[in-house]
């Protein structure tokens, strides 16, 4: 498959184009990056984890964080009602309070993309998930199809996974060429593209090492976001996970001056976790990725505990979880 | 828009410093017969209380108490014995918060600190001499082993508890009981300690305590009727220490100072070495005998380890010791800010460049940015001198030989640290460098299991472990 420069339209890409040229290279590149020493990364990122976030501190963050949320339903029976009603809670999370914001997105199977569209128009972003999700494993002409037939439905941003048999037994140019083909399916007729989040599965990639050449390589395809997980397999998102991957975003746009976005998906489930997220976010990768447009949580009970965080720290009280909609 | 941590102070209600503070000895709070002295908290210079200057007398009912316990305490079974040390362990977690808060109150280190490392190993410590107790005949140090008598132990400012644990649980464990003398500028949680002897019905004169200065400590040491010394510190006072027992009978250990090599390979794991680097010499202000004081970085990833140890020492958070959020406290006394104010300035003239991330300091305490000092040579005093504060200095190698031989090229030898990806390379590394403790891919872990101690000028003995034990036993080598 010809990885063509006409789908690279980042300056600071250029330089790498030697090392995406052939599978050799590839691999020599990936293999190069720094490794990581797994003791020393979960004791960074448990480390950051002890921070004390409070008062003034945690109301600004649980807004942040639920500006950040792709709010996720990815089961196989979701219906139209039930999206729409996700839809609706993404609008207002909380309907009792109107200074509440959005969520950043839903995310649902490419074919319920029209369903959510049509209750959120342009306020909240639509998210599918594409390429065989979640496994990945159907034929690329299958892949980039169910990518085209989302982004066709109005979906504003695609979450593909990579093929993680590719992957891990080295033939990371098969995996490079689909992330590229995969963007190209991102393609609108009027020239603009959705935004491509490439999920690794890291609970299937399983080393730390394996993540952060896995998001080399995603960042060197054109994935605007790189996303840890499904949501299917455990373990899902983790703090060194991450850690990692924040790593791999801060120093990919001091190499290339192009910033990827990240998004942590599955098992956060508490606002006490999704703040310890953004304390690892805003001290690894600074505050430059503390906005919706760079970092996300693919989550869907997260939303919950956010909402309530919140009413509690403006009432004073906590409220019982039926004061909260479940949908 | 930038997310400001709001601050996140721990309660000081939890602790209750008195007005004034007497000696703890034969199981009782007495007045010193000598004069007192104030101890300040040196993150505000506020005095927190006046504490007794004990006097040779002082000192000398002591080592009598000591010896009047010795009877009882030697004679006692070893799972009796345990009993105790177990009884304080478990004290020293329930009292946790406790003695973190004031710990942190009168050393100035961050409450991070106190409350996940020194108050847990602290606790550990016991529990883990707890278990040798009944157990010395086993631990390859001779058939029915015997406790030394009474020790004279003095113990520095940076790890009050922590090394008052050092000395104290190994000591009773094996039978002997003790005199300690804390540091001047730190002696709360050791009164403090103190009362949790109390409360858990330690015999009376099994531990003393005389707080004071150098005075009181050369009185402790030089005591007739002291069997055992045991001293951390700096190397100079650890000399007049092995001066002041030559030609006695008395068994030594001391534990002095170091300017320990961190040494950073091609092939590390870049970003957990820059945190390593962190730990290694800004973990508890600097004020580490083990600091990782020389960076040792290889020339071919000099550039990019340096900027992003500089990218990450400018998320260092400086200040209040008792905010959750502090990374880095406050300087332990006016005098140590003196010296750490006085080498980086030799540092400065003699060439180096120096380096801080912008962070506003407080206005009252005694405070000392996070340093850097690139362009370091071994003719350089601060690649020589400890300066036991947030220093770094930064040299460079090419060949793993310029390594090792830059590492031991130091009067000193406690410890070391070798980061990299190469299993062969660190056993290679740790077999070369003489240091009591090599860590490889970590730095600044301690656990009581693992023997620390030093070469050279560092000094003599172990403290913590199997080998712990021979320095309070009788015919073992320790």
């Amino acid at each position: 498959m010809p990885t063509s420069a006409t789908t690279d339209p980042v300056p600071g890409l250029a330089a790498y184009s030697e090392v995406t040229a052939s599978d050799a290279s590839l691999r020599r590149f990936l293999h190069g990056l720094p490794g990581v020493d797994q003791v020393g990364a979960e004791a960074r990122a448990a480390g950051l984890g002890t921070r004390s976030i409070k008062t003034t501190a945690k109301a600004w963050a649980l807004d942040l964080a639920i500006r950040m949320v792709d709010l996720t339903t990815l089961e196989g029976q979701d219906t139209p009602g039930k999206v729409r009603a996700l839809a609706n809670k993404a609008l207002r999370p909380d309907p009792s309070d109107p200074s509440c914001p959005s969520v950043a997105a839903v995310c649902v199977y490419g074919d319920l993309v029209g369903e959510v569209k049509a209750v959120l128009g342009d306020q909240v972003n639509v998210a599918a998930v594409a390429t065989a999700f979640p496994s990945g494993r159907a034929s690329m002409d299958i892949k980039l199809a169910d990518t085209r037939d989302a982004v066709a439905n109005g979906a504003d941003e695609i979450d593909m996974v990579i093929d993680r048999g590719a992957f891990l037994a080295g033939r990371y140019l098969q995996v490079f060429d689909e992330i590229v083909a995969t963007r190209e399916a991102c393609a609108r007729p009027d020239g603009s593209h959705a935004h491509l989040k490439v999920i690794f599965e890291t609970g299937e990639l399983q080393t730390y090492d394996n993540v952060r050449r896995a998001s080399w390589l995603a960042m060197l395809a054109g994935a605007d976001f790189i996303k840890t997980s499904t949501g299917k397999v455990q373990p899902a998102a983790t703090l060194p996970v991450t850690l990692v991957m924040l790593e791999a975003v801060r120093d990919f746009r001091e190499a290339t001056g192009v910033q990827v976005g990240v998004k942590p998906a599955g098992g956060i489930r508490t606002a006490k976790d999704a703040i310890k997220y953004l304390v690892m976010v805003n001290e690894v990768a600074g505050d430059d990725w503390l906005d919706p447009d760079w970092f996300r949580f693919g989550a869907s009970t997260l939303l919950n505990d956010l909402l309530m965080q919140r009413t509690k720290l403006t009432t004073g009280r906590y409220s019982g979880p039926d004061y909260f909609t479940l949908d | 828009m930038a997310f400001e941590y709001a601050p996140a102070p721990e309660s000081r209600s939890i602790v209750d410093i008195k007005p004034s503070y007497g000696l703890f000895v034969d199981g009782e709070f007495v007045d010193g017969r000598g004069t007192s002295f104030k101890t300040i908290n040196p993150a505000t210079e506020e005095t927190l209380a006046e504490v007794a200057e004990a006097s040779e007398a002082d000192v000398d009912l002591a080592v009598r108490a000591a010896r009047r316990a010795f009877r009882g305490w030697s004679r006692m079974s070893g799972k009796e014995r345990a009993k105790y040390l177990f009884r304080i362990a478990r004290i020293i977690q329930e009292r946790g918060r406790e003695l973190a808060v004031l710990e942190s109150i009168d050393n100035g280190k961050p409450i991070k600190e106190s409350r996940d490392v020194d108050v847990p190993v602290v606790a550990a410590h016991f529990f883990y001499y707890a278990g040798w107790a009944d157990k010395l005949e086993y631990a390859g140090l001779g058939p029915n082993p015997q406790p030394l008598g009474v020790a004279g132990q003095v113990i520095p400012w940076n790890f009050p508890l922590l090394m008052l644990a050092w000395k104290v649980a190994p000591a009773l464990a094996c039978g002997n009981t003790v005199v300690l003398k804390p540091a001047e500028t730190t002696p709360l949680t050791a009164l403090l300690f103190a009362e949790i002897c109390q409360q858990a019905d330690l015999p009376p004169g099994v531990v003393n305590i005389v707080t004071g200065a150098s005075s009181t400590g050369q009185a402790l040491v030089s005591h007739p009727d002291i069997d055992k010394v045991a001293f951390t510190g700096s190397t100079e006072v650890g000399k007049a220490i092995a001066r002041a027992v030559a030609g006695t009978d008395k068994k030594v250990t001391l534990e002095l100072g170091g300017k320990a090599a961190n040494i950073v390979f091609d092939d590390a794991p870049i970003d957990q070495a820059v945190e390593g680097i962190v730990s290694g010499i800004f973990f508890n202000q600097g004020h580490v005998c083990c600091a990782g004081s020389r960076l040792l970085v290889q020339e071919s990833v000099a550039d990019e380890v340096m900027a992003k140890l500089k990218r990450r020492m400018g998320t260092l958070r400086v200040g209040d010791p008792l905010d959750k959020n502090t990374d880095i406290g406050a300087i332990n006394s006016r005098e140590q800010l003196d010296r750490i104010r006085e080498l980086s300035e030799v540092g400065e003239s003699e060439g180096a460049e120096r380096w801080s991330p912008a962070c506003d300091l407080p206005t009252s305490g005694f405070w000392f940015p996070p340093t850097v000092f690139t362009g370091v040579t071994q003719a350089h005093r601060i690649a020589r001198e400890e300066v036991f504060g947030p220093v770094l200095s930064v040299l460079t190698f090419r060949t793993p030989a310029e390594a090792v031989e830059k590492a031991n090229n130091t009067p000193y030898g406690l410890s070391a640290g070798v980061w990299t990806e190469k299993g062969s390379r660190i056993l290679h590394m740790a077999s070369q460098l003489r240091a009591g403790v090599v860590w490889a891919n970590t730095f600044n872990k301690f656990d009581p299991a693992s023997p620390f101690g030093g070469y050279k000028e560092s000094g003599y003995g172990r403290e913590g472990g199997r080998q712990g034990l021979a320095a309070y036993l009788k015919g073992a080598q320790g």
